[in-house]
C-alpha cells in the first residue's frame, strides 16, 4: 500500500536531452533583465545606465558557465530550472540596483546616521559565488543517493546550524544571523536543504511503519505513539526556534516541509490534519506569549493603525501599510520600472519587501508572472519527484520544492498581508548572500536528481536465448 | 525621456516577461503530451511497448563508457556497470568499482528491490580475486536465476547474462 509510488513509471518519448532548449531559454532569460535594466535606467536618469554592457555580459557569463557545467555533468537534467533561476536572479539585481538609485533611501539612511551603500554590486558578487557553488555541487555530487549516507549527520548538522544564531546578538528583533568578523550569514537558509536530506533519509526507512501501523478512530488513522515521536520532536524544534530566535518564517518552513514530506511518504491524510492542528496550536500559543510575534500579528490584523491619531503602542512600523499601498498604486500594469514610489518603504526595501517594488512597478501582471515563474520551479521539482526512480530522490525533490514553495508563500503572503509578516527573503530576487547561495545549491540538487530521473533506460542486451526462465508476472 | 517611450517600454517589458513564461510552459508541454506512463504489471509484450524497444535499440553514443575503467582492473571485456533491465527499478544503473553489491528488500541493500518475490537479503554480486564478477544467492525464498538455472553455488556472471530475481532482471554491461 505504501509502495504505490512505484506502480507507474513515467518516461519521455522525445529526445531525452533538452540542453539546446535550455540554451535558448537562457539567452532569453539574460535578455529580459537587460531590457529591464535599460528600462529602469531610462526612467530614472533619461539615459541608458553606464554599467549595462558589463551587467549583461556578467549575467550572460554566469548563465553560460552554469549551462556548460549542466551540459557536461548533468546532460539529461530538466531544461527549465536553470533559465528560470537565472531570470529571477537577474531581475532581482535590476530591482536592487533601481532601489540603490533612490535619493529618498539615501536621505533616510543619512538621517538615521547609517552609511548608505549600493547593494547591487554586492548582490552581483553573491550571485557569482552562488553560481560557483551551483557548479561545485553539480561537479562533486555525482549521484544524489550519496546524500542518503549522511541522514543522521545531516540531522545533527541542521540542528547545529539552527541553534548557532542563539549565541549571537539579535538583529532587528530576530536572532537569525551568525556574525563572523564582517561576514554575517543566515544559517537557516542552508539548514533547510540539509534538513530535507535528513527527512527524506528518515522517512524512506520509516514510511511503512508510519503508514501501516495505525489504528482507525473516527475515520482518521491514528499513528502509534512511537511513530509519532519524530513529528513531535520536529514540532517542538520549530516552536523552540520561534521562541528563542523569534523567527516565525523558518519555523513555519520546517514544520510545513516535514508535514508535506510525511504526507507524500505515507499517503495518510491524518498527518495533514495532525500537522495543521499542531501548527495552529503552536502558533496561537507562541503568538499570545511572545511579545515580538504578538506585535507582528497585531500589525497584520491592523496594518493602518500606525496612521491613527493616537496609534496604539504596538503600532511601530509603517512597512506593511506602505507595502499594501504600493501594491494598490501599482494597479494592473504598474507604474513602470524606476517610476514607482516603493522606495518610501525605508527599511528592508530591497530584501523582505522587494515584492512590493515589483508589485508597484510591474503591477499585477508582472507580479503574477514572477509568481508563476516560482510556481514553474516548484512544478519542475514535483515533476522530478514523479520521474525519480529511487524513493530517496523522490522524497528529497519533493522536500526541496516544498521548502521553496513554502518560502515563497510565507514571504509573498507576509508582504501582501495574507499572513503575519516574517523575516524571510524572496528566493533569488531579494538582497542577501545566504539566500542566493542556498537557493542556487537547492536548484543544483534538483538538477542532479532530475538528470538521474530523466536519463533514458539503457538498452537491453540482445537476447540470445528466447526460452529463458519464466518471468513471474502477476 | 518622453512619456510615450516609457509607456511603450513598460508594456513591452511586461509582454516580454509573459512571453518567457509562455515559452517555458510550452517546454513543459512535451512532458504532458510526450510521455508514456507504464502501469506496473501491464502487458509489456503488447504493441504500445514497441517504440520503447526501437528507441532503446539505439542508445545515445555518449552513454558508452570506455572499456576498462573499472578501478585498477583494466581487463578487456570487464563489465563496468550493472543495469536493471526489467522490473519496477528498470533503468537503474550502478557503477561496478570493485565493491560488493547486495540485492534485496532490506533498506541497506545497494539495490533495494521493491519486488514481492524478493527476500530481504536476496543475493549479492561481488568480484573475486581475478576481477571476475560472481553472483551468490543468499538463501532466498524464491531463488535467483542466472539465464534459466536456479543458483545453488556462487557462479561467475557472463557479460550480458540476465540475472532474474522475481520480476527484476539485472545484467552486467561494459
Amino acid at each position: 500500500m505504501s509502495s504505490t509510488s512505484n506502480t507507474t513509471t513515467i518516461s519521455t518519448i522525445g529526445p531525452p536531452s533538452r540542453r539546446n532548449t535550455e540554451l535558448a531559454l537562457l539567452v532569453f532569460a539574460v535578455i529580459v533583465p537587460v531590457f529591464a535594466y535599460a528600462n529602469a535606467g531610462l526612467a530614472l536618469s533619461d539615459e541608458l545606465p553606464s554599467g549595462m554592457l558589463s551587467y549583461g555580459l556578467g549575467l550572460g557569463l554566469l548563465a553560460g558557465v552554469g549551462h556548460l557545467v549542466v551540459r557536461k555533468f548533468a546532460p539529461y537534467a530538466d531544461p527549465l530550472l536553470l533559465p528560470i533561476a537565472t531570470l529571477l536572479n537577474g531581475l532581482g539585481l535590476v530591482i536592487i540596483w533601481r532601489l540603490d538609485q533612490s535619493r529618498r533611501l539615501a536621505q533616510q539612511a543619512k538621517n538615521a546616521d547609517r552609511v548608505f551603500s549600493a547593494a547591487a554590486p554586492n548582490q552581483l558578487i553573491y550571485s557569482a559565488m552562488a553560481v560557483a557553488l551551483f557548479v561545485g555541487v553539480l561537479i562533486f555530487l555525482k549521484d544524489h543517493r550519496i546524500l542518503q549516507r549522511y541522514t543522521y549527520i545531516s540531522m545533527v548538522g541542521a540542528l547545529i546550524l539552527l541553534i548557532l544564531p542563539v549565541f549571537f546578538p539579535p538583529v532587528f528583533g530576530a536572532r537569525i544571523w551568525v556574525r563572523v568578523g564582517s561576514f554575517s550569514i543566515q544559517p537557516a537558509e542552508f539548514a533547510k536543504i540539509i534538513i530535507a536530506v535528513f527527512f527524506s533519509g528518515y522517512l524512506m526507512v520509516k514510511r511503512d511503519a508510519l503508514a501501516l501501523a495505525s489504528r482507525r478512530v473516527m475515520g482518521l488513522y491514528l499513528p502509534r505513539g512511537r511513530d509519532l515521536g519524530p513529528i513531535l520532536v520536529v514540532w517542538a524544534m520549530s516552536i523552540l526556534i520561534l521562541v528563542f530566535e523569534t523567527d516565525l518564517g523558518t519555523s513555519l518552513l520546517f514544520f510545513g516541509m516535514f508535514v508535506v514530506m510525511l504526507y507524500v511518504a505515507t499517503e495518510r491524510t491524518s498527518w495533514i490534519v495532525f500537522g495543521l492542528l499542531m501548527s495552529a496550536a503552536g502558533a496561537v500559543g507562541v503568538a499570545s506569549f511572545e511579545p515580538h510575534v504578538k506585535v507582528r500579528v497585531m500589525a497584520w490584523l491592523h496594518p493602518f493603525a500606525v496612521y491613527q491619531e493616537h496609534p496604539p503602542s504596538w503600532a511601530t512600523t509603517e512597512q506593511i501599510a506602505q507595502a499594501l499601498m504600493s501594491f494598490g498604486s501599482g494597479g494592473v500594469f504598474g507604474t513602470g520600472l524606476g517610476q514607482g514610489a516603493s522606495d518610501l518603504i525605508g527599511f528592508a526595501a530591497n530584501s523582505d519587501f522587494i515584492l512590493a517594488t515589483i508589485g508597484e512597478e510591474l503591477g499585477l501582471a508582472g507580479t503574477m508572472a514572477i509568481l508563476l515563474l516560482y510556481g514553474l520551479i516548484v512544478e519542475r521539482g514535483m515533476r522530478t519527484a514523479l520521474a525519480a526512480r529511487d524513493p530517496f530522490g523522490k522524497l528529497l525533490s519533493i522536500g526541496l520544492s516544498a521548502a521553496f514553495a513554502i518560502q515563497v508563500f510565507v514571504v509573498a503572503g507576509g508582504v501582501m498581508g495574507l499572513i503575519p509578516l516574517t523575516g524571510m527573503t524572496m528566493p533569488f530576487v531579494a538582497y542577501g548572500g545566504s539566500s542566493v547561495l542556498a537557493n542556487w545549491a537547492l536548484i543544483a540538487i534538483l538538477i542532479r536528481i532530475s538528470d538521474t530521473a530523466r536519463r533514458p533506460a539503457p538498452a537491453p542486451a540482445p537476447s540470445t536465448d528466447a526460452e529463458m526462465t519464466q518471468v513471474v508476472r502477476p | 525621456m518622453s512619456e510615450l517611450t516609457l509607456t511603450v517600454m513598460r508594456l513591452g517589458f511586461l509582454a516580454v516577461l509573459w512571453l518567457f513564461v509562455i515559452v517555458a510552459v510550452q517546454v513543459i508541454r512535451s512532458d504532458l503530451f510526450g510521455t508514456r506512463v507504464t502501469q506496473r504489471g501491464s502487458a509489456r509484450r503488447g504493441a504500445p511497448d514497441r517504440p520503447q524497444q526501437q528507441r532503446q535499440a539505439t542508445p545515445p553514443p555518449q552513454r558508452q563508457q570506455p572499456a576498462g575503467r573499472g578501478g585498477g582492473r583494466g581487463r578487456r571485456g570487464a563489465p563496468t556497470k550493472l543495469v536493471v533491465s526489467e522490473g519496477t527499478l528498470a533503468g537503474t544503473t550502478v557503477a561496478l568499482q570493485g565493491q560488493t553489491i547486495s540485492l534485496g528488500r532490506a533498506h541497506d541493500s545497494t539495490i533495494v528491490l521493491d519486488d514481492d518475490y524478493a527476500s530481504s537479503r536476496h543475493a549479492r554480486i561481488y568480484p573475486d580475486r581475478d576481477g571476475q564478477w560472481i553472483v551468490e544467492d543468499l538463501g532466498s525464498t524464491n531463488g535467483t536465476y542466472l539465464d534459466r538455472t536456479r543458483l545453488t553455488t556462487p557462479t561467475p556472471i557472463p557479460l550480458g547474462a540476465p540475472i532474474r530475481i522475481g520480476k527484476t532482471v539485472i545484467e552486467l554491461r561494459k
